[in-house]
């Protein structure tokens, strides 16, 4: 008997431990169906029995906007520079909405699919990807209702439009890198089911969903540090035609986080990913 | 490695930590521990001592493509973690396996079924779980449809189906897949029996026809009997022997089918909690033979003679006997009062005889499970008391045994008359 790593007539798939790393990434593309299945059937089983259906994906940003708007633009009154202050907001909520689901839904994920974990073989970063989809389709229609809704206020699309997606990226891949981070913590340590919504709580306020951060200077650096931050001013840039300044530095500082955020996941990740299967 | 062999197990081992100081669920576990570790080296320079268990250990064997292998053992001998290493669930700690093509395990019939997703849905989804693409299952929508027989609960959400419609659709996607090597756990285990029959009959005509390699674990030994033209026990994550599967059943069912011509009956495990008046000593078959005392030929006589121990007097005195299959269905049910009255008995020793005549069961294992009854209660209750083998005897193979599908093979008068 040879080695059947050296062997050339057939090369076998060879499990050992420690060697699952080989096969993982092309695994990964050749189970992306499965990652459109997993998605679409978190979409579709959502709003099942649910009277209002898909329109909960809108009444719970809507009411997050007012609470916003009256908080920060009422109550505290923030100046929304020339902007109307709902709109602020809204242009505020879409990335943090799409954290803040991909990030939940990660979390939940692996946990939610026990049953597949421990029956079926798949790579496992399919799991927190199809939650990541899930946000990415919420996200879609909202921006749907966005763009009529900033008509209304006179707001209208200019080239700037055309680089959002490249601010979607940005929000995806920050979503991504903590959820990889919460999903593999819930695994393991259960108590991040309770600690995420946490997380979830005080990221909306430090996060500059509800006011803009060009009349903070003082503020700037520091936000700066949250990934997030330079998302929603993208977002804002973006969808309100420039009226808001863009900080260039804070995108720097971002991108480094957020590079950070995503290595560090894949790599906790994929180091804990081998035991999921006995520990959940 | 010959290219014949699809899989190789070579010194496969697999250890889990047990014991409460190796796994932490909660985050103050975790960290209550580690601060614990830390002290604790810092104090002695040591850490914690964690219990091993291996559920494998060195297991090693070949499989050659269109082979259909067996896996059995006990609880806890390792099948399970076997299957899940193969299947890549989890890996191993040693060792390591060559698969060569595509593998498809099913460790659980409807993986991934959404009971709010329609039959339909739920097919898509269960394919692509199982590693079908989609037009796959497109193509062979219409026959797995069709082998689940519910076609007209196709849109009805799944939580509404009932669970035998509910296990034929799920078997019915899973039969579907084309896979070089097909991994199957006890999935069989529910069901109908006309369905079992039909999952049965689709696994073999996949194997034999598609020179597909099949690894089966099931408790029902019928079924591995059945299907496979081997079989690999397991013991205590070992492996224990590799061979035909009569041998293997044989040895499964407990090195049961003794070799003690009289099988003492006093350490059996006894169920409930008997009266104890009398008690069940031993047994042995009459009509056995020298060599194989419990194996039985086909068209034998089966006569067995129990011993028993009366300690007070009764009034009355019952003996009911219960033949099970291998499936642990109980084919034969049999009192003595039906015949004729035993008690009443004064304290001492007795010998009951009981003669069935020609039982005809169809040659297999049978396990045999026993009680006694008086007037003050049940007084002793042995459910798994002997196993014996109904043997195919000369006589037998002439009858074309092998044809029967029955659990029972039971001559009857025939006659014909021309009528018209």
């Amino acid at each position: 008997m040879t080695d059947p790593a050296t062997s050339p007539a057939a090369p076998g798939l060879v499990i050992e431990a420690g060697r699952s790393e080989t096969h993982y990434w092309r695994d990964l593309w050749a189970y992306r169906e499965l990652l459109g299945f997993l998605a679409w059937r978190d979409i579709k089983v959502r709003y099942k029995q649910a009277v209002l259906g898909v329109a909960w994906a809108v009444v719970q940003p809507a009411v997050q906007t007012f609470l916003l708007t009256f908080v920060f633009g009422k109550l505290a009154k923030m100046p929304g520079g020339g902007v109307p202050y709902p709109l602020l907001v809204l242009a505020g909520l879409l990335p943090w909405q799409l954290f803040s689901s991909a990030f939940s839904g990660a979390g939940n994920s692996l946990v939610g699919n026990a049953h597949l974990i421990s029956k079926v073989y798949f790579p496992r970063l399919i799991v927190p990807l199809s939650a990541l989809a899930v946000a990415l389709i919420d996200l879609g229609i909202l921006l749907l209702l966005t763009l009529p809704y900033s008509f209304c206020f006179g707001v209208w699309p200019t080239w700037r439009l055309l680089l959002l997606p490249l601010f979607i990226a940005l929000a995806l891949l920050i979503a991504f890198g903590a959820g990889l981070w919460i999903t593999a913590l819930t695994v393991k340590y259960r108590d991040f089911r309770f600690i995420s919504p946490f997380i979830l709580q005080i990221g909306i306020f430090v996060t500059p969903v509800g006011f803009r951060t060009d009349f903070l200077p003082n503020w700037r650096d520091w936000l700066a540090l949250n990934p997030l931050s330079s998302a929603v001013e993208g977002f804002r840039w973006c969808l309100l035609g420039g009226v808001t300044d863009f900080y260039w530095p804070g995108l720097a500082t971002s991108l480094a986080t957020t590079m950070l955020l995503v290595g560090t996941g894949l790599w906790y990740f994929r180091k804990t990913e081998r035991q999921f299967a006995d520990v959940i | 490695m010959s290219s014949d062999i699809v899989i190789a197990v070579d010194n496969l081992s697999k250890r889990y930590v047990i014991g409460h100081d190796s796994r932490h669920d909660n985050l103050r576990d975790a960290l209550h521990h580690t601060a614990r570790k830390l002290w604790r080296r810092f104090r002695w320079g040591t850490g914690f001592r964690t219990e091993e268990f291996w559920a494998l250990r060195d297991v090693s064997f070949e499989i050659k493509r269109g082979e259909v292998v067996g896996i059995i053992g006990r609880n806890g001998a390792g099948k399970s973690t076997l299957l899940k290493i193969l299947s890549r669930i989890t890996e191993p700690t040693a060792g390591r396996v060559t698969l060569r093509g595509r593998v498809a395990s099913l460790l659980e019939v409807g993986t991934g079924f959404h009971p709010e997703l329609t039959g339909r849905e739920n097919i898509f989804l269960n394919g692509a779980i199982l590693g079908m693409r989609r037009d796959e299952i497109r193509r062979k929508f219409d026959e797995i449809v069709a082998f689940a027989e519910v076609e007209r609960f196709l849109d009805t959400p799944v939580k509404y189906y009932s669970s035998g419609m509910y296990v034929r659709l799920a078997f019915a996607v899973a039969a579907h897949l084309e896979p070089e090597i097909l991994i199957v756990d006890e999935v069989l285990a529910v069901g109908d029996y006309a369905f079992q029959k039909k999952c049965l009959g689709k696994m073999e005509t996949v194997s034999r026809n598609d020179g597909r390699t099949i690894l089966f674990v099931s408790h029902n030994l019928f079924a591995v009997h059945q299907l496979c033209q081997r079989v690999v026990t397991l013991e205590k994550g070992r492996l224990f022997s590799d061979g035909t599967p009569e041998a293997q059943i044989r040895h499964y069912m407990g090195a049961n089918v003794k070799q003690d011509a009289c099988l003492s009956l006093a350490s059996a495990a006894r169920a409930l909690n008997p009266v104890g008046h009398a008690q069940l000593r031993s047994v042995s078959m009459a009509s056995g033979h020298a060599g194989s005392p419990w194996v039985l030929p086909f068209d034998g006589v089966l006569e067995l003679v129990f011993t028993i121990h009366v300690s007070q007097p009764l009034h009355t005195l019952e003996l009911g006997l219960g033949i099970f299959n291998t499936q642990g269905f109980e084919i034969i049910s049999t009192l003595s009062s039906w015949q004729q009255e035993l008690g009443p008995a004064e304290p001492g020793e007795y010998s009951i005889s009981v003669n069935y005549g020609n039982i005809e069961l169809a040659p297999a294992v049978y396990r045999f499970g026993v009680g006694l009854k008086s007037n003050a209660g049940l007084e002793d209750y042995l459910p798994e008391a002997f196993d014996i083998e109904i043997a195919p005897s000369e006589n037998a193979s002439r009858l074309n045994l092998s044809t029967i599908r029955g659990a029972v093979a039971r001559s009857a008068r025939f006659k014909i008359e021309r009528i018209d």
